[in-house]
């Protein structure tokens, strides 16, 4: 079994015909994580308690108990998850010592559905990023190609899960944070609709626009995983009562008469000329497989960068309030006073990004500037979400590039955070309006570099966009290649 | 719009964060440029639109006002930095 690119029901189905343990497993998994150490993927590694897991899964397939969906097959959490007992850092110092008391409910559904937790990985500090070079642990690299970045924040779940470190993981997406890194490292990434997934146990960057998702290698093993960490959780005050998803149960439903609108917005200035040309090819491939395409405007695109970069520095300057080195985390030596103290926490404990957007967000949202930046952003959010609800009268789905370019150098734009802001211009406006989305590869740039095919569904439509996602699954061979690092 | 040294401190007190002087003079560009990007936002026109504050147009649920959880002091206070007796210390607030 090539464990670079195995599915979750091949896995599945190795473990149930006894072809190999769930310890065997982990430790092959392991021995590969190892291997791609140079990847800085991971943050941390949990080997004891990971191989102690899969013996007790082991154990119970023998003795005939019944076992959950994704019994004893290993993934991984984005360091954003409170995983109790081990080391939930977020990327960054200040939570450097954090052995969280508690589980978040994403990884505890996980958990229950037999997964094992293998390790936790790296990403931007507070999910601030779009490079995963802002983490204080080290920058992630991308399997394709190690002097370029895999994306972020999410970047080290998408490395590790393009290199075949681990068969799939979690992420979240403040603002592009899952459908960016996938779309870098050439893998399956989808950000289901806000509501979906409890937050609880997730450390809170932008409340109003977090969202918990999968990475993995296909459509079908993210569906099954969507499955299992999605529904109502009373811990989390947005959590939706309502049936969870049930996209595999939908995977094989034929999307007769699929309409996919295409915003002209997404194909202008900006756009790489390559990546253009390869997600018009795999629009064209849906067009041959019965979809009809139809333009459509998304008018207020523009905007999203500049209302997602008034709001989210609101509210994370807000939620990061509470890193105060009094509770928990890092705490300076160096403060005489309790003024100082915090002061000097908070600064020798964040990295300079999170700083700046705590430093934008308290400007956006201090006195004389509220109604101006703060007020004025929430107004355009709406014109933003309006734009999507129009749209979706005359469309079942909206296509375009998840990035306007393929994976960039390491440090090509640390220096200008404007730029590094940019790679969002695709995804943003999507978390503004709290819908579900997924970027799936599309094909391989000139230097062998991944591009990512963005879709958007409306509220609540996960299985619609992984019936699409898996439709082109099915007839192309793009998420199967793995990068040459992998053996 | 660019932002002042002056601005600059006041909001870095507000954030509770230590600015050396050879910092704010990077702070002062980085915000004036991301300021600037902001500033696109006053060009359109929102006189009729309401403000979204979160993709959910409901109001926040309430729940009776039960105890859920259990007493985990002892667990919740073994991470922290410092603590006596059940409470956390800090640094002497009066002197």
């Amino acid at each position: 079994m090539n464990l670079a690119n195995s599915g979750l029901n091949q896995i599945a189905e190795a473990l149930d015909n006894r072809e190999m343990s769930s310890v065997e497993l982990c430790e092959d998994y392991l021995t590969r994580i190892d291997d791609a150490e140079q990847l800085n993927a991971f943050i941390t590694i949990d080997r004891e308690g990971a191989i102690e897991n899969a013996r007790q899964v082991d154990e119970n397939r023998q003795s005939g108990a019944s076992l959950g969906p994704l019994a004893g097959i290993p993934i991984a959490h984005k360091d954003i998850f409170c995983t109790k007992g081990l080391l939930t850092s977020c990327g960054s110092r200040i939570l450097s010592n954090f052995i969280s008391p508690y589980s978040a409910t994403v990884v505890e559904r996980l958990s229950a559905a037999g997964a094992i937790t293998i390790g936790k990985t790296n990403m931007d500090e507070f999910a601030m990023g779009s490079s995963s070079e802002h983490s204080y642990y080290r920058p992630v690299l991308n399997p394709w190609d190690t002097t370029r970045v895999p994306g972020g924040s999410s970047g080290g779940s998408a490395a590790a899960v393009a290199a075949g470190l681990i068969p799939a993981a979690t992420g979240t997406d403040t603002g592009g944070s899952i459908r960016q890194p996938a779309a870098l490292c050439g893998i399956t990434g989808i950000k289901p609709s806000y509501g979906r997934a409890s937050r609880f146990g997730m450390i809170a960057f932008a409340s109003s626009l977090d969202q918990a998702g999968i990475f993995a290698r296909s459509a079908k093993d993210a569906a099954l995983l969507l499955d299992s960490m999605c529904g109502y959780d009373p811990k989390d005050s947005t959590s939706l009562d309502i049936p969870p998803p049930q996209c595999t149960q939908k995977l094989e439903t034929p999307l007769d008469g699929l309409r996919i609108g295409i915003p002209e917005e997404y194909f202008t200035a900006g756009l790489d000329a390559k990546v253009a040309e390869i997600v018009q090819r795999a629009l064209k491939e849906y067009e041959s497989l019965g979809a009809t395409l139809i333009d459509v405007k998304l008018p207020n695109s523009d905007a999203a960068i500049p209302c997602y970069y008034v709001i989210a520095p609101a509210e994370a300057s807000s939620n990061l309030s509470r890193f105060d080195g009094v509770r928990y985390g890092y705490r300076s030596e160096h403060g005489e006073s309790l003024a100082q103290m915090y002061r000097k926490t908070r600064s020798e404990g964040f990295g300079p990004e999170v700083r700046r957007r705590i430093m934008i967000g308290t400007y956006v949202l201090s006195h004389g500037y509220y109604d101006a930046y703060y007020v004025k952003a929430q107004r355009v959010r709406r014109l933003i979400s309006n734009d999507y609800s129009r749209v979706f009268e005359t469309c079942d789905l909206i296509m375009g590039p998840t990035t306007p370019t393929t994976a960039f150098e390491i440090g090509a734009k640390m220096s200008d955070p404007v730029l590094m802001y940019l790679n969002d211009v695709y995804t943003a406006a999507v978390n503004l309006a709290g819908l579900p989305a997924i970027s799936i590869p599309a094909g391989f740039d000139e230097l062998g570099l991944p591009v990512g095919l963005h879709i958007v569904a409306p509220y609540l439509e996960e299985a619609r966009l992984l019936q699409a996602a898996h439709l082109y699954q099915k007839h192309t061979d793009y998420h199967l290649a793995t990068p040459d690092l992998v053996t | 719009m660019s932002v002042s040294r002056k601005d600059v401190k006041v909001i870095a007190t507000l954030a509770q964060l230590d600015l050396e002087d050879h910092a704010a003079k990077s702070y002062i560009q980085e915000m004036t440029d991301i300021l600037a990007m902001i500033q696109k936002l006053q060009q359109i026109d929102t006189s009729k639109i309401d403000p979204m504050p979160h993709p959910q147009d409901i109001q926040l649920r309430l729940r009776s006002d039960e105890l859920t959880e259990p007493e985990q002091r002892s667990e919740l206070q073994s991470i922290a930095p410092s603590t006596e007796k059940g409470f956390y210390l800090v640094p002497k607030v009066l002197d």
